[in-house]
């Protein structure tokens, strides 16, 4: 059984968002760069869980990012990776990062792939429906829960309004969420043996990059808060219907 | 060349994010000077006609029991062959968990560039450039598709629904249908309740409130309301309320109307999932909690004080409108 975990790296979530060169770039001065959530806590915890029962289960990770997402990687590989494998590429065009995961996961012929639901910076949600789409394999997204009985997976993704399990043959394509898996921290040991891990570099193959950022914004700021006297809530009823518009 | 919208339905009924896409699709048709078509896979028991008054003028449907259960693969490859049959140079769909999944499939498969969670209309008058938010709502990014078919999916509660006149006529569309390989063997869907991703209005409650026994007041405050419940990731954590309530960076994310958060502090992690929000109420004891400077009214006050007065000046405000 090989599993392939797809890892991105983002910046913290509480890093302040601002862009340089006429907005046009994430302004990366102070961030701190942390493994997609959704990829560690949900889809990398529950494969290292898949391992823990069965031995003979391997975790692949595959990332497509330039040389600054080594640590991330370590990271990954200390919390329970058995190899790494980095594209190096620092294409932001989801359809590009799709193709380069397709072709690591052709040529390792992987059981299972895992992506996190989307990433923190570009919330695009797309690759693993993509590289479900290019390696032509079942794709169920926003799993809340994971459970393989030999090669048949059973998963609980949501839906609007409520939830639904699913049943599928591998090989099979899936996107984790809250639900999945519990996250987990790096002890001593894996962090020593992360060290020695493979971690092997491989050049991007030909594809094409479909968008292009052309510019960010930042919101509006706030007016303010408008505060009503807990005392006068029929104020806050007036202000919500007559100005909001909201009730 | 057209617009062709994809009509996501459940139990029978289009779903109002979908009538949201229609309206979408048919402003962005306009604006294109072309026509806006709907693409309905599978059957519902409404008058799907009567979907033309979001502007659509056709819809072509695929009526097929199979496509009734959500096999991304099967969706994919019926909605690209439909896209080449019908001449479609933008495709829509709502950023929803159905959209989500096929919209990327079928970018893959047609090789059309996608945007996801798109906000507001394409400017067409340099290219093709799309708005989404990024960074969990904290900025948005301007994208460009280059290529001649265009995916965009519209964010549910971003676009508000315009229904007018017309009636659509409704084409039997005869394509391919592949086989399921995925088997869904239940259905869970929180009855009764709104679906916290659909809902206008969402009352959310934190730790403020001290423990599940006291959300007698929350859910009658969302009831007058109609509005969803959420809460915050440490009730959900502890139990309190079900972890599918939980609103945050590795929760739901949401964009209602109105939201409003009682005994919620305002993490960043938490700002992350509501900050779509279009007005934010807060409800906290605490005029330090730091929710207030992302709200546009607050209240410092007491929540089990608060609320059922809340709660009556609604049901009051309800009765005389």
């Amino acid at each position: 059984m090989k599993i392939l975990v797809c890892v991105s790296k983002t910046p913290d979530t509480t890093s302040k968002v601002a862009f340089t060169d006429g907005n046009t770039k994430f302004d990366e001065a102070g961030v701190q760069w942390i493994i997609n959530p959704y990829d560690e806590w949900y889809s990398l915890v529950r494969a290292i869980e898949l391992k823990e029962k069965d031995a003979s289960v391997a975790i692949h990770l595959v990332t497509v990012g330039g040389a600054d997402t080594e640590p991330i990687i370590r990271k990954a590989l200390a919390l329970g990776g058995d190899e790494a494998i980095r594209v190096n590429s620092d294409s932001t065009d989801s359809y590009y990062i799709a193709a380069q995961i397709a072709e690591i996961a052709k040529q390792g012929g992987y059981d299972l792939i895992f992506t996190g639901k989307e990433t923190l910076d570009y919330n695009g949600s797309s690759i693993g429906g993509m590289v479900a789409e290019l390696v032509d394999a079942p794709y169920i997204s926003l799993a809340t829960k994971f459970d393989l009985e030999g090669t048949t997976a059973t998963v609980t993704r949501e839906i609007e309004g409520g939830e639904e399990v699913a049943e599928v043959a591998l090989p099979v394509v899936v996107s984790c969420q809250k639900g999945v898996a519990e996250q987990r921290i790096p002890n001593m040991r894996g962090i020593m043996a992360a060290r020695t891990k493979p971690l092997k570099v491989v050049e991007p193959v030909a594809a094409d990059a479909l968008t292009t950022v052309v510019g960010f914004e930042l919101p509006p700021a706030k007016a303010g808060v408008k505060l009503v006297d807990a005392e006068n809530v029929e104020e806050l009823v007036r202000l919500l219907h007559e100005e909001a518009k909201a009730i | 060349m057209s617009v062709l919208i994809f009509i996501d339905h459940a139990d029978g009924h289009v779903k109002k994010s979908s009538l949201e896409a229609l309206t979408y699709g048919a402003k962005v048709a306009a604006q294109l000077g072309t026509a806006a078509e709907g693409l309905l896979l599978g059957t519902v028991t409404e008058d799907i006609a009567a979907l033309g008054k979001y502007g659509v003028s056709k819809i072509h449907q695929v009526a097929n029991d199979t496509l009734n259960h959500l096999d991304t693969q099967v969706y994919a490859a019926a909605i690209a062959e439909a896209v080449t049959a019908t001449g479609a140079t933008v495709v829509i769909f709502s950023h929803t968990p159905t959209g989500k999944a096929v919209a990327a499939r079928v970018s893959a498969k047609l090789k059309a560039g996608l945007v996801t969670g798109a906000c507001a209309l394409p400017d067409t008058s340099n290219g093709f450039v799309v708005k989404k938010g990024v960074f969990s709502g904290k900025a948005f990014a301007n994208v460009s598709i280059q290529t001649p078919v265009k995916i965009i999916s519209l964010n549910p509660n971003s676009y508000m629904t315009v229904a007018g006149e017309g009636t659509a006529t409704v084409a039997p569309l005869a394509i391919t249908v592949g086989t399921a390989k995925i088997k869904v063997t239940a259905v869970n869907k929180v009855s009764g309740d709104v679906p916290l991703t659909e809902a206008d209005i969402v009352v959310s409650g934190g730790r403020g409130l001290k423990g599940p026994e006291n959300w007698g007041i929350l859910l009658d405050l969302a009831k007058v309301l109609g509005a969803a419940t959420a809460c915050s990731r440490p009730v959900g954590d502890a139990h309190w309320r079900p972890h599918h309530e939980h609103v945050g960076q590795t929760g739901v994310q949401v964009a209602p109307n109105l939201y409003i958060a009682v005994g919620i502090s305002g993490a960043i992690q938490h700002l992350a999932g509501v900050n779509r929000s279009k007005i934010i109420v807060v409800i906290n004891k605490d005029p330090e909690a730091p929710f207030f400077k992302a709200a546009d009214y607050g209240i410092v006050g007491d929540a089990f004080e608060v609320l059922p007065k809340l709660t009556e000046a609604i049901k009051k405000m309800k009765a005389s409108a």
